[in-house]
């Protein structure tokens, strides 16, 4: 098979997003570049945990000042719920149903919006409210380091889908634009198992002290 | 698990087979997203009742993490299936190196 080929549903292979030598090399590549971000995120993690609390004076917030529960559970949901509408998008890639495929990546990114809507608000909140920057304190600038390299990641996953979306709208699925799917859907799903450590390491501990 | 091309020389049948089995597959997408649901709000549980320890809760709350991500990891994004040889092999190496570093900054970085 090859990537320009017509195919029909009966023709569709099982794994489209396997099934041209471009395809195996961009899956391949893409779980190296996946292997590489976690390297990546480890080492902010490990500066969040070495640096969290460490302010210059008694009057900076701390974590269990600054983090608020109903708004992290919120955030956690969305980005969640947006995983499984990703899963259901490539279910219906793997059926060859172009339509029902971009009306779940369309909901994957309206959550995606949510979250990223939620976490600005969070972020402006800290600032006003409560003076913690990015350079108020070395605990700040991990912070914002992390959670805002997370948020920069969803940011960037939502231009992709949706550049993706844009893009393949009138084509149709076939062997070219499967791939290319399938491999923006691993990254959004990548990014919520970062959040997944972010709300149990950042949030959820920072809270219990 | 794997979702692989068949050869029953009938494409009619192996088409009803692949769709009867990745429905199948949707399903267990969906209960392995309940249990990640249920996972947090075990985890978010844990903290808001004040009852326990830290010593207890945050060692708990990083296991549900892990539990956690192993659904989203082998389910949700496909390493249950064959041909991910590799993949798995980047992102042990990857998680790794990530455990070293976290426990190296958390030990040697001290005020």
């Amino acid at each position: 098979m090859h990537a320009e080929e017509k195919l029909t549903y009966e023709t569709w292979p099982a794994e489209p997003e396997r099934s041209t030598l471009e395809a195996k090399n961009k899956f391949l590549g893409f779980w190296l570049f996946l292997g590489g971000e976690t390297v990546l995120f480890a080492s902010l993690f490990a500066t969040y945990l070495a640096l969290k609390d460490k302010v210059p004076s008694p009057e900076h917030a701390l974590a269990k000042d600054l983090y608020d529960l109903p708004l992290t559970f919120v955030a956690t949901m969305l980005l969640l719920t947006s995983s499984l509408t990703s899963v259901y998008a490539m279910y219906h890639m793997k059926n060859f149903n172009t339509q029902k495929m971009m009306l779940w990546l369309g909901v994957t990114v309206a959550l995606g919006l949510g979250f990223l809507g939620l976490e600005i608000y969070e972020f402006s909140h800290y600032v006003h409210e409560f003076g913690h920057t990015f350079t108020s304190s070395a605990f700040g600038s991990a912070f914002y380091t992390l959670v805002g390299f997370h948020g920069a990641h969803v940011t960037f996953g939502l231009a992709w889908i949706l550049a993706l979306i844009l893009r393949n709208y009138k084509r149709g699925l076939d062997l070219y634009n499967a791939p290319k799917f399938y491999v923006a859907s691993l990254y959004w799903h990548f990014i919520d198992v970062v959040w997944v450590f972010i709300f149990t390491v950042v949030y959820l501990m920072g809270m219990v002290g | 698990m794997a979702n692989q091309q068949l050869n029953s020389r009938n494409p009619r049948v192996d088409l009803e087979y692949r769709r009867r089995k990745s429905a199948e597959e949707m399903r267990y997408q969906v209960v392995s997203f309940s249990l990640m649901i249920f996972l947090t709000l075990v985890a978010f549980a844990a903290v808001a009742i004040k009852g326990f320890t830290a010593w207890f809760t945050a060692p708990f709350i990083v296991l549900l993490a892990f539990v956690q991500v192993i659904f989203q990891l082998y389910y949700f994004m496909h390493m249950s299936h064959k041909g991910h040889e590799a993949p798995s092999l980047f992102l042990y190496f990857g998680l790794f190196f990530a455990l070293v570093m976290a426990l190296a900054f958390m030990t040697i970085i001290w005020w």
